[in-house]
């Protein structure tokens, strides 16, 4: 009798327990980038701002863009470019997208097939120490070695069109002179398939997130060249990706949101945070695999070469420091830049428009006004600097490390015409460039 | 006559699914239909074979390899979009419900593809459907094990017929509002646990 009223009181604590918090439904794809989300529905965050986050993985870009154009996500963790291409009407079924939030940065990295980089050893003379210019520049060797002896063309993958792993991948390439349409063949392959994939011989390189690189190396089959601190260490990435109408709709759940992503991001960055982050990922429902080599990444250690070389990369994976989720316009700008230096998009007055209209600072500032995290100022900010910068913020001064890109060139978003110009034209005849 | 010569080309790992697609299409009268399934020759297999609609389900994560595809168009002969017109916002809501995409060459009449993807719609749909009342049977066959377990434990434990047993679950589960398998399941456990 006594434990049928204890079970019955169980049951009732069970069913009446409430639970008015909002649901907001967030799309992502398994990369280690999730962290933020995650982090903000496992750690209260969420919670905290009265909302509740249904994270749902997903297979693939195409699919997040068409479950988030359709309703069936609220939100979405997206590539940066995506948004931007949309906005600019680019790719199959685009309908616009805004920015409010950067995920973080860091994470990406470019790793070429063990053969293909002992090739590289062997013609230039490398011993595992180089930079990543350095690296290139052998890989450039090797393409036309490749060339001379009548061997096909190389076969480089990345993760989706508009990616920063396309631009980043195409960067280092270009920065050696390697024109990515002509001398090699640009490809897509899922980040869970990368590793499967090389060790097929199907491809013998790509650019992907965290954790992917490492496991192809783990696996003895890929050897990092490049990581994306080597390419640019600003580079947008991850971002939040909202539909206009949903924004305009739920002004206020947008701002609690970003409000959780703020504090969750802030999270994320604490070391002491980064065991417990590791266990969260690690499982099956985010990014699953395992727990020390999601661990050893967020610990700044990278194991670039089946031979046992680990490199330390500080802030591999930067999630709220020096404004990492300020969603810069400069950086949006940058993304567009790119889709005109490889025939992507056609460069325009409307279309710089279109792709500035993709970052919202506006949201971010709207719903953080408020709090102890320091804004910037200003929308835009010279990217690539060789030098420590410092920017204006709500909270004061601020200062940003160096982020060079690996070509020495910075950006100036004020001078997007000049900056387009001084690329040479991408190989891709210009019948072709009229389909995209 | 000019409907056969439509080329269709579907990408879907699940083989069930795909012979299911397949028929409608064939019952249709589209002849040239080829599956296909992921391999990182997928890119390869589909400029050889060129064809005029491609199907694909949203499970597979080659989708992002299409879209990369259709990007760079010296790949395939003829540019592609997903689907007739980029307006056609219905058809393609439909489509990503039932879990699926097309992508079509450009060009292409909309009256020629619209029964295609209608047809991989409504044959998806199926699927789904099937899927769940099998899932649903399979449940409730686990249903009734436990329940027959639980009226077992029951009967022999206190001495009641089927019926009786039957009964006092019925009971249990009208009293705590919760399903008879559930309190038939809460039993077997407690059963084990103390051993009887």
């Amino acid at each position: 009798m006594t434990s049928k009223l204890v079970d019955r009181r169980i049951a009732a604590a069970a069913t009446v327990r409430p639970d008015s918090n909002r649901l907001v439904r967030v799309g992502f794809i398994p990369l280690l980038d999730i962290a933020v989300l995650v982090a903000a529905e496992e750690q209260g965050f969420a919670a905290r701002e009265g909302l509740s986050l249904q994270l749902i993985r997903d297979v693939s870009w195409a699919n997040i863009r068409d479950r988030l154009a359709f309703r069936q996500f609220d939100v979405a963790h997206m590539l940066a470019p995506m948004t931007v291409a949309s906005c600019l009407g680019l790719g199959s079924n685009p309908s616009p997208t805004l920015a409010p939030f950067a995920l973080g940065r860091g994470g990406n990295a470019v790793t070429l097939s063990v053969g293909l980089y002992r090739d590289m050893q062997a013609l230039a003379g490398l011993d595992g120490s180089e930079d990543a210019l350095t690296n290139a520049r052998a890989l450039a060797q090797v393409i036309a070695a490749r060339r001379q002896a009548g061997q096909r063309p190389l076969v480089f993958a990345m993760t989706y069109p508009f990616s920063s792993h396309n631009y980043e991948f195409r960067y280092f390439m270009a920065a050696a002179g390697i024109d990515p349409d002509r001398d090699v063949t640009m490809t897509v392959v899922p980040p869970p398939l990368t590793a499967d994939a090389m060790a097929a011989g199907a491809i013998d390189g790509f650019c992907v997130n965290a954790p992917w690189n490492m496991i192809a190396v783990e696996r003895g089959v890929g050897r990092v060249v490049a990581v994306k601190a080597d390419i640019w260490p600003a580079a947008p990435e991850k971002v939040l990706g909202v539909r206009p109408d949903w924004a305009e709709a739920q002004p206020e759940t947008l701002s609690r949101l970003i409000v959780a992503l703020d504090g969750a991001a802030r999270w994320c960055d604490e070391p002491g945070n980064r065991p417990t982050l590791a266990a969260m990922l690690a499982e099956p429902a985010y990014v699953g695999g395992s727990p020390e080599l999601i661990g050893s990444l967020l610990a700044d250690r990278f194991l670039v070469d089946p031979d046992g070389t680990v490199r330390a990369i500080p802030d591999y994976l930067t999630f709220h420091r020096e404004a990492a989720n300020f969603p810069w316009v400069s950086e949006a700008l940058w993304l567009y830049a790119q889709m005109a230096r490889w025939g992507q998009a056609a460069f325009s007055e409307d279309g710089m428009k279109a792709a500035a209209s993709a970052y919202r600072p506006d949201l971010y500032r709207h719903a953080l006004g408020r709090s102890a995290t320091p804004i910037p100022i200003l929308d835009r900010k010279l990217e690539g600097s060789d030098r420590p910068v410092e920017i204006a913020t709500t909270q004061g001064p601020m200062a940003l490390r160096p982020d060079p890109f690996i070509d020495g060139r910075s950006f100036d978003s004020e001078r997007l015409a000049d900056y387009v110009a001084r690329f040479p034209a991408s190989g891709m005849p210009a019948s072709e460039r009229d389909h995209i | 006559m000019k409907q056969n010569a439509i080329r269709v080309v579907v990408v879907d790992d699940n083989a069930v699914r795909a012979a299911i697609l397949v028929d409608g299409l064939r019952e249709a009268g589209i002849e040239g239909v080829e599956v296909i399934e992921t391999s990182t020759q997928l890119v390869r297999r589909i400029a050889s074979i060129d064809p005029d609609v491609i199907i694909i389900d949203l499970e597979n994560p080659s989708r992002d390899m299409l879209e990369q595809m259709f990007q760079v168009s010296r790949v395939v002969s003829r540019p592609v979009a997903m689907f007739v017109d980029q307006s056609d916002q219905a058809m393609i809501r439909a489509a990503v419900d039932a879990g699926v995409s097309a992508y079509v060459v450009d060009g292409l009449k909309k009256a020629r593809v619209k029964p295609i993807v209608d047809m991989a719609i409504s044959r998806f749909e199926a699927f789904e459907r099937l899927q769940r009342e099998l899932a649903e049977a399979r449940n409730e066959l686990a249903d009734r094990k436990i329940i027959d377990r639980a009226k077992g434990i029951l009967m022999r434990s206190r001495n009641l017929s089927e019926e009786e047993a039957y009964a006092l679950l019925r009971q249990a589960a009208m009293n705590e509002k919760r399903r008879i398998a559930e309190i038939a399941r809460s039993l077997v456990t407690a059963a084990g646990l103390l051993g009887k």
